[in-house]
């Protein structure tokens, strides 16, 4: 394969968002299986074209980039962005994320959606998320990503409150799209600050510009710094996490996919995608780092004592894609985009194998009543490992290899913080490792704690009450995806196995031309202590697994007389360090006094309302005095029609 | 021979006389012969300045407000007839469907 007919590029987007418009307009009268294999159809299409892409972008001989579409979108004097996609290898990575892993959550989620009303609209939706998340990773110009950026928020605003009857849903989606308005305002700052220095918004010309001048920090500080907040509200970091936890009153697919997978990552993407303009600020790069770190280990300590099955994988979220800040932060964007990568197939893996699980539970998401499923549900008990296993950072998993590149590449960052920042890393390194082997022994071993006599009228995650038939396999539907993610996640590594550890690291080298075009230094000299440090943080992992079995295993009552004991600390931790408190404190209860008492009282009330009452009021009045002259009697009209002649008169004689 | 000051008077109170009737009498047939009154208090004025001035144009303006006058009086009884015709009143006070 070495011809590509570039216009095929436009189908990818393009193809998704036929299936939303078809499932949203006529979806609502056609049975379920037509509306399945609408939404499966127009995402496997993108997904086997993406293929064919990948095919031609490897042979021989191809470009390390494609351009197509150069047809003016905005233009006025000075000024144009055109509506252009690109692909280069970081695309074309992102591209088969998102379609791959997008298949096969749609596909899970013909299973796990089955029962539920609104079957069409949640694949519309998803659909439409499809097609902007594409829109976001192929354009080829800030813009253009800002409108998928915008999209996939709006998608995910949908998604999150697809149970919008149920309040929490619907304050979820709420909360989710008004903390992404804040790092879309830092965003949107950016963007102007490029076009005042730089006149364009095409990546192409930005960073040529940015190239060609030899000059660091200053507004380039600025305009990093403002991306990073567009980052940090897309990709759940500090200080905008607190919407993603609440995300999860979603459906589970939802989850998997927008909220695990592929747009949380967009924030990590975009830092990559800009590195031209990071390398040039190392403030910002490490206030990037700086804030990764904190993030991943602030959310591994949330995530240690959640009970909510989907809470603890949502948290765990959040502190991977601090991992994949901390990655970009230290500069080895190529480490970001591998765990990137890594993520997408082990989390979506584990939310869709708690899926399966809350699925199998008909609805119950608390860990405290799950235990002894192992046996119940084999299929997911043993993909869920896998995933567990790899997240965790056991080798030879996918987790393994590619968290282990971000500590080592933390490790040798040229900066004072490096030590700090690897130390940091690994220490939630093994929180993780801990948090997802208490997930794993709660949930599947143990003496069985759910009462399945009980569960029927219990209320579901998803606000619907799944009919109870004892806990029972979910359908081949739903387990073929997991097989395949378990897959994924088992070998998804060994594309980056270090040359230290006797691989090739194959992710670099394919990364490499995006993010180091000139040189392909390979720092062979200084990878001497990467072979101790994999040995720490496999070590680390074990512990955490350790820690793990035997409190929550070998002897259960630990973990709760250890929280007796400490009870503050337990107290910080289970209310996720208060947090949403402090920011309602802090923000919310301000803002909403300045809407109720400035803009509602004074402004609302005293202006909007009392100009035009004012008006009306004077209009009314001057309505009352004049309306007594047009009394119908044709009589009392003459007599002022004569009156006003007299006047007239008057006028003219005595006054001219 | 007589100042025209005189024909101007007689005018003055003959469209006096016709404005003072249109605005207190009640019946529909009084109002029209006091607008007719009105309007011929203006053609003596016409008349008074045609001739004193020595300029006819004056005189042929009269011919124009008496024709006109005739027509509006031709469709102002048929008006009127159908009028009483149907609410067996010539008291405009009593005509008043339209209002409100």
């Amino acid at each position: 394969m070495t011809e590509f007919n570039t216009t095929w590029l436009w189908l990818i987007p393009a193809l998704p968002f036929c299936g939303f418009l078809l499932n949203g307009t006529l979806g609502r009268k056609l049975p379920r299986a037509a509306v399945s294999a609408i939404a499966l159809l127009f995402t496997l299409a993108p997904a086997l074209i993406v293929a064919d892409l990948w095919l031609f972008m490897k042979s021989a001989g191809a470009p390390l980039a494609l351009a197509v579409g150069t047809k003016p979108w905005i233009a006025i004097t000075g000024f144009q962005v055109n509506f252009a996609f690109a692909v280069d290898h970081l695309t074309l990575l992102m591209l088969s994320i998102v379609t791959g892993v997008g298949f096969l959550i749609h596909l899970y989620s013909a299973g796990y959606m089955a029962h539920e009303e609104g079957y069409w609209r949640f694949f519309a939706y998803l659909n439409l998320f499809m097609f902007f998340m594409l829109v976001l990773v192929l354009s080829s110009s800030f813009l253009l990503l800002f409108v998928g950026w915008e999209g996939v928020g709006l998608a995910s605003y949908l998604l999150i409150g697809f149970y919008f009857t149920k309040d929490s849903a619907a304050n979820a989606g709420k909360k989710a799209f008004i903390v992404n308005r804040i790092g879309d305002f830092g965003f949107l700052l950016a963007m102007f600050l490029i076009i005042a220095h730089y006149g364009s918004l095409g990546f192409n010309t930005v960073f040529e510009k940015v190239g060609a001048s030899s000059m660091s920090g200053g507004y380039l500080t600025a305009i990093c710094l403002l991306l990073v907040l567009g980052a940090t509200g897309k990709s759940a970091q500090i200080p905008l996490y607190i919407w993603l936890p609440d995300a999860m009153e979603g459906p589970t697919p939802v989850s998997a996919l927008i909220h695990a997978a592929t747009m949380v990552t967009a924030g990590i993407y975009m830092v990559a995608r800009c590195h031209v303009i990071f390398d040039r600020s190392p403030l910002a790069l490490t206030v990037v780092a700086c804030i990764g770190a904190a993030t991943a280990l602030l959310a591994a300590l949330i995530a240690l004592v959640q009970q909510d099955i989907k809470r603890v994988l949502a948290y765990s979220t959040v502190s991977q894609l601090g991992y994949m800040f901390m990655a970009c932060g230290v500069g080895a964007y190529e480490a970001g985009i591998f765990h990137l990568m890594t993520h997408a197939f082990f989390k979506a893996l584990l939310f869709l194998a708690a899926g399966s699980v809350i699925h199998a539970l008909s609805g119950e998401q608390d860990m405290r009543v799950m235990g002894g499923l192992r046996k119940k549900i084999p299929v997911t008990f043993w993909t869920m490992t896998m995933g567990v296993f790899a997240i965790a950072g056991l080798p030879p998993l996918a987790g393994f290899f590619s968290k282990d590149e971000i500590l080592y590449q933390a490790y040798i960052w040229d900066n004072p913080l490096a030590k700090l920042l690897w130390a940091v890393g690994l220490f939630t390194a093994f929180l993780t490792s801990f948090y997802m082997f208490r997930l794993w022994f709660k949930t599947f071993f143990g003496a069985p704690r759910f009462d399945e006599h009980h569960a029927a009228p219990h209320a579901h995650d998803d606000g619907q009450a799944h009919a109870s038939h004892g806990v029972h396999e979910s359908p081949a539907i739903m387990t073929v995806p997991l097989m395949v993610l378990a897959l994924l996640s088992i070998i998804g590594g060994w594309v980056g196995v270090p040359l230290a550890l006797g691989g090739h690291n194959e992710i670099e080298h394919f990364l490499g031309p995006v993010f180091n075009p000139n040189h392909v230094a390979e720092h062979v000299a200084m990878r001497g202590p990467e072979v101790g440090l994999a040995t720490v943080s496999v070590l680390t992992a074990f512990l955490g697994l350790v820690v793990a079995w035997f409190f929550y295993y070998r002897k259960p009552g630990t973990a709760s007389s250890l929280a007796a004991k400490v009870k503050p600390l337990y107290a910080l931790l289970d209310h996720k360090f208060w947090v949403d408190e402090i920011y309602g404190v802090l923000i919310v209860s301000p803002l909403q006094m300045v809407s109720r008492f400035l803009l509602g009282g004074l402004v609302e009330t005293g202006i909007v309302q009392g100009v035009p009452a004012t008006a009306a009021g004077i209009t009314r009045g001057a309505g009352a005095i004049t309306r007594r002259m047009q009394s119908g009697n044709i009589r009392s009209y003459a007599g002022w029609l004569a009156l006003g002649a007299a006047a007239v008169i008057a006028v003219v004689v005595f006054l001219h | 021979m007589v100042p025209v000051a005189y024909y101007l008077i007689l005018a003055a109170v003959l469209f006096c006389i016709g404005m003072t009737a249109f605005l207190i009498r009640r019946n529909v047939i009084t109002m029209f012969m006091s607008i007719e009154l009105m309007l011929n208090a203006v053609n003596l004025t016409f008349v008074a300045f045609s001739h004193m001035w020595h300029e006819v144009s004056g005189q042929i303006f009269v011919f124009f407000v008496m024709v006109v006058a005739a027509a509006e009086s031709a469709v102002g009884l048929a008006i009127i007839i159908a009028l009483f015709r149907s609410r067996r009143t010539l008291n405009v006070d009593h005509v008043n469907l339209m209002k409100n």
